[in-house]
Formats: C-alpha cells, structure tokens, sequence
C-alpha cells in the first residue's frame, strides 16, 4: 500500500466519527456541510467600501497612505509618462525592466532607458542591477489598497518583487471593490486555467521582525508606486 | 517527572523573573495588540467573519479526504509532483532525495514551521547541504543556533543591540543598532543566495482544493523570490491546510493578517498552481509538494479535539497568553508553543511527556476568545487534563481528591472539620514558602487562599 493510501486510510477511519459543529464549545452534532459556502458572505463581514467609484477610489489612495505606497491617480497616459520621466529622473533611474502589455508598451519606451523586457527570457543578475521594475497589474483593490499581479500579466515571478522599486501602470476601471470580487474576477479571466502565481501585492515588502519596528523593503521591493489614468 | 517537564519548570522560573525579558515581549505584544484591535474593528462584522472561518475550516477538514485528492490531482494535471509522507523522517528522506537527485548544494528557504517539526535543517546540514532561513526573523535565529521563540515572530526575544552584536560577529557586518541597518545587511546577504540557491524551499498558509493552489503570505518578498528563483521548488504541507474553494482566500487572508501581526492584509499573499507553464518567462522548472501527516491524523480521530486542525497558525492565542508572555516561547520546548501548542503537542507527541503543558495555564479563555477559527482552546486544555488523570493519576493526587470527595459529602463531617481546618491555617505561616510546607508547590511563589472564617451553613443560621 502506498503512503498515500495509507494517510488517505487513516483519515477515512478517523472521519467514521462525526466532530461537533463550531461555535457551541462542543455541544452541537449537526453533521454534514451547510448548505451555503459560509465564506461566499465574506463581503457583509469585510470592512466596509463605499459603493461609488470615487469612493472606492478614495479608499484606494488612504490605504496607499498606511501602506506607505505612493499612489498617482492622474488623467491620461501623458500625464503618466511626465510623472514617470520626473521619477526616473530624481531617483537617477538608469535601467528598467518591464514586460510587454498594453500599457506598458504605450508608456515605458518615453523613458527612454536601458530596458530589460522579463517576459523575453532574462538573466536574473541583469534584473537584479535594475532600478525599478515596472509592470502592469489585473486588478487594484480599493478596500486593502492591493495591486493584482500574476506572472502571465505582469512580466514574470520575479518582475514585481526582484528590483527594488516596484512601479505598477493600471487603468481606473481596473479598480475593483473588495476581496471578494478580485476573487470573482480571478475565476472569471483565468478558470481552467491559471497562471501558475498569482499575488496580492499590498504595500512595499516590509518587516518587524526586529522589535516589531517596521522597515520597509526587507527582500522584496523598498518602494511600490502605483499609477493610474 | 520527565525530562520535557522538568525543562518546563526550570526555564518557567527563569524567564517568569527576568524583568528584561518581561519588558521585550510585552512591549513587543503591547505594539501588537492595537493594531490587532484597530484592524479587527475595522470589520463591519468581525464575529460572523469568525464563525463563518470555523464553518469552513470544519467542512475542509471533516472531508479532508476528499479535499486531499482534489488538491493533488488539481496539483498534478499542471505537472508538480505530490508526495505523501505519513512521518517526519518519510518527509526528511522525500526531501533528501530529491535535493541528491538533483545534485544541490545549497538550499534558501522561505518560513516553514512544518520544517522546524520535522528537524529539517538539521538533518540536511548533518548531509553537507547549506541551508539559509530568508525570513529575516529566522535568518535571526538560525545564526543564533535557536528555534524559533514564536511561530508568527521568531525572533521576538531579541534586542536591535543584541541582533547587531550577532550580524557583527558572524557576518562581519559592522552594523549600528538601527534596525533598518540591520535589515539591509540581511537582505544584502540574502540577494547573493537567491541567485546562487539550487532550491527554493517553502510552507504553505492554505492549499486550495478546488484549484490545486498552495497559498503563502509573508510581508518580506523571501517566500516570492524562493518561488521565483531557484530552479527546483520544494513546498513542505501539513495536509491540515486545506480549504475546499479559491475565494475562501477572501476571508482567510484578512483573518489571518489582522490574528496574526494585526495588519489588514500581508503584504504579499500568493497562491501557487504549478512549476513554470510554457509560456511563461521564470519560476521553477519542477515543483514538489510534500504532504505531511505526522500524526495529524490521530488528531483527526478525536472528535472533541478535532478542531485543533483548524488552526491557521496565526499566533493569537500566543500573543494573549498570561504563561506565553511569562514563561516565554523557548520554556516549551516543543515547535508550536502556547495554547495551541499546549492543545496539540500532547497529541503530536506523546499525553505522557506533554501533558505538563495542559496544566501550565490559568483557564482565562483569551485563547479560545481570540482564536479566529473559535478554535475551544481552553476545553481542549482541561479535555487533555481529564484524558491525562484518567490514563495514569499520581497516587497523592488521587487520595487528595479522594479525601475531598469523601469530606464535601458528609455535612456534619465538614462542620466539623471546617474549624480545625481555620485553626490549622493560623499556624500556617510559620511553614508557609519552607520547603518542608506541603502545599510548598503553591506557597513558594503565593500565599495560600484563607478558609473563610465561617461556613454558608453557619452564616445561614446566625442570620435567624
Ligand atoms: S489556535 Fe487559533 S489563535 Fe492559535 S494559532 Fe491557531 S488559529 Fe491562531
């Protein structure tokens, strides 16, 4: 028999006896599993999003804020470019790595800088060596200030993550309101098949690890800067 | 008394006196709690969101068997290879395998406590192999030689000046004390690693039956960069972790968050569906999930204490405990420490040498009160007590209680003794705190509780 069996075994054998139900300190026996997925109501429980867009839109930049995010919310992709040129101009930018999208293709090249495409296949040490890595996204998420990335979208496992500044391009209809409709969307785009990771990236990589004193930037990205039009 | 014990005891009254260390976890804890507050608050309904995650934990785990072939073949159809292992050595020789096959040498490994349970690092050290802890908690206490004080904050215990006397002295790092600093010497190191690891080495938060994911959050990018890396992937999985469906995440990652550091959300939360897809630019090109029972499933068989595989290790119940924050996370001496570790060890490790850790707490309920799984921590305790007292009772201990017993049932008997027992204790503090007191377990540290000066019977009558 092999191992797997033999776990599979073990826990058929266990199950033989049914466990209370949670939440009564073990005095309800109701078997069998309800009826609704409990966590399909999760957005009544949830903290609250406001129902319109520039609420929504709000939330998204007060969360930035906590998140110590910078978030740009301007109005077309020249507005994008200028904001983009006068960043790449203040922090000495002088190679980028981005991959091919819609956006992307339409803002990066204004840049005018040595450009490292991920999606093409890379050397992880060229990637390494670059100021920033800008990538687009599949959703933001108003009510935790998340940026949606997978690595069909975005470039890669290592695009968002590996430069120490992570610049993130969307569009404002890609704002959506809560958790459980990024989760929604997922199923949507990509059932049957997803990309192979999929990330909710919320805020630059952090940690407290050292008196629980926050730093920012711990193996992942220092910065995250997030522009929508 | 066994050895666990007597180590119980002895580092308890250590740590329970040391002011310094006193200091370090409350402040620490104190920062923790009002976030977790804040965060909790910040829920429209924080208490159904609990129940609702106890509802799900319950249904994933009251058909695990059923969750674990969907996980696996979902897993399987995108080309990861899936391995059982029913002991922690079966793990340890699955994963040796894999790393000679693969001729590695060295090994980056993103935060696993499933690893620190099966002596993981030890045993490929012993092997030659290199193995670097990237969580920078952990990369903390594995240049320290220790385990991990708390499973959500490893490194907790320690001071900035103590942690830049480590870096100095083992990485030469010639660091101040600020913790960004220190920090940066950490990730300076660790960027080398990643790019230089044979494998990337990782645990799992939640394994997603529906869609075959495994789910990992972290705040520091290391779990994200050893999934994106190193060329060979290996994902170590309590097969407690699963959840039946994708958009369960919905829910979990927020309760996780807010239970765990107090945050609203981690900072990276990423589900994992495959080794590298054609197409697809980066990532492993193989990818091994290892699924570990190790006695989960003689958990499983008690139905009173099954839900202690619902946890999601979120260290709650660690950061509420009056004995974690007095005895300290090391004082266990078990992997997962504080209530829940209390609940489960016994189980995972043998009712005779653990069950020391059922009675070393006070019965307040903040575990179970703060348990984001309602998780009946504090039943468990006294469920373990009870199973423990009916394997084997001291001979003392059940003559005390049968001496009670035999007292509390005779009326005119207890009227009798009541005052001999009142006169008895005026001569008490002259042995109280001497060795030589019988109740000097108690009276060492306390004061022994004063028999009240008449009974309700007495009390009764007098009123008329
Ligand atoms: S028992 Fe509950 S509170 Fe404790 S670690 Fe597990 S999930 Fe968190």
């Amino acid at each position: 028999m092999s191992e797997r069996e033999k776990i599979l075994g073990r826990i058929r054998d266990a199950l033989v006896v049914k466990a209370p139900f949670p939440g009564n300190h073990g005095h309800d026996s109701r078997g069998g599993s309800s009826v609704v997925p409990p966590s399909s109501r999760a957005g009544e429980w949830l903290p609250r999003v406001d129902d319109s867009p520039d609420g929504q839109l709000a939330a998204f930049a007060t969360n930035c804020v906590d998140l110590k995010a910078d978030f740009f919310l301007l109005n077309s992709a020249d507005e994008v470019k200028a904001q983009l040129q006068k960043l790449a101009a203040a922090d000495g930018w002088k190679k980028i790595a981005t991959h091919s999208g819609v956006l992307t293709d339409s803002i990066v090249p204004s840049l005018n800088l040595t450009t490292l495409r991920a999606d093409a296949g890379y050397d992880v040490h060229e990637m390494e060596s670059c100021d920033a890595g800008i990538t687009e996204c599949d959703a933001l998420i108003a009510q935790t200030g998340s940026v949606l990335v997978t690595n069909r979208s975005c470039g890669g496992r290592a695009l968002s993550v590996l430069p120490p500044h992570h610049v993130v391009l969307a569009r404002r209809d890609q704002l959506l309101r809560d958790l459980p409709a990024a989760f929604q969307l997922l199923k949507r785009k990509y059932a049957g098949n997803y990309p192979s990771m999929i990330s909710f990236v919320t805020g630059p990589s952090r940690t407290g690890d050292i008196e629980r004193i926050l730093v920012l930037g711990a193996h992942g990205p220092k910065r995250l800067t997030i522009f929508v039009f | 008394m066994t050895a666990p014990v007597q180590q119980f005891k002895r580092q308890a009254e250590v740590l329970t006196h040391d002011l310094r260390h006193r200091e370090i976890i409350q402040t620490a804890l104190g920062k923790y709690a009002v976030v977790r507050d804040k965060n909790r608050g910040a829920f429209q309904d924080y208490q159904s969101a609990r129940q609702a995650a106890a509802e799900t934990k319950w249904e994933a785990i009251n058909h695990l068997d059923k969750h674990l072939e969907q996980l696996v073949s979902k897993l399987e159809a995108r080309g990861t290879k899936v391995h059982w292992a029913s002991t922690g050595d079966q793990a340890r020789e699955i994963i040796q395998k894999i790393l000679r096959e693969k001729k590695a040498r060295s090994i980056i490994k993103s935060k696993a406590m499933t690893s620190e349970e099966i002596h993981l690092n030890h045993a490929l050290e012993e092997e030659g192999f290199e193995v670097v802890e990237s969580d920078l908690g952990e990369f903390i206490v594995q240049l320290k030689k220790e385990t991990p004080y708390h499973i959500v904050f490893p490194a907790m215990h320690l001071t900035r000046g103590e942690i830049r006397d480590l870096f100095n002295k083992e990485l030469a790092a010639n660091a101040t004390d600020n913790p960004e600093e220190l920090t940066m010497v950490a990730r300076r190191v660790m960027r080398q690693k990643y790019i230089t690891a044979d494998i990337g080495f990782t645990g799992a938060n939640f394994a997603i039956a529906e869609t075959g994911m495994i789910s990992i959050t972290e705040n520091e990018g290391n779990a994200r960069l050893t999934a994106a890396l190193p060329k060979t992937m290996i994902t170590l999985v309590g097969i407690e972790k699963v959840l039946p469906r994708l958009e369960d995440l919905a829910l979990f990652l927020p309760m996780l968050a807010t239970s765990g550091t107090g945050q609203p959300l981690t900072c990276y939360n990423t589900m994992y569906s495959g080794p590298r897809q054609p197409g697809e630019p980066d990532g492993p090109e193989e990818w091994h999930v290892v699924l570990l029972d190790n006695r989960r499933s003689e958990l499983l068989a008690d139905p009173e204490q099954r839900d202690a595989l619902h946890c999601i290790r979120c260290g709650a119940c660690l950061n509420v405990c009056p004995i974690f924050r007095n005895v300290g996370g090391h004082t266990y001496g078990t992997t997962y420490s504080g209530p829940i570790g209390s609940v489960i060890t016994p189980h995972l490790r043998g009712l005779d040498e653990w069950k020391h850790l059922s009675y070393s707490s006070s019965l307040c309920g903040a575990c179970t009160e703060t348990c984001p799984v309602k998780i009946d921590l504090a039943h468990h305790l006294l469920q373990n007590r009870r199973n423990s007292v009916q394997k084997k009772s001291s001979p003392a201990w059940k003559l005390g209680f049968e001496l009670m017993n035999f007292v509390f049932k005779r009326p005119g008997f207890y009227e009798f003794v009541a005052p001999l027992g009142r006169a008895a204790q005026k001569l008490h503090p002259m042995i109280a705190g001497k060795a030589f007191d019988p109740a000097f377990p108690w009276t060492k540290t306390r004061s022994a509780p004063k028999i009240a000066k008449q009974t309700f019977k007495e009390w009764w009558r007098e009123r008329g």
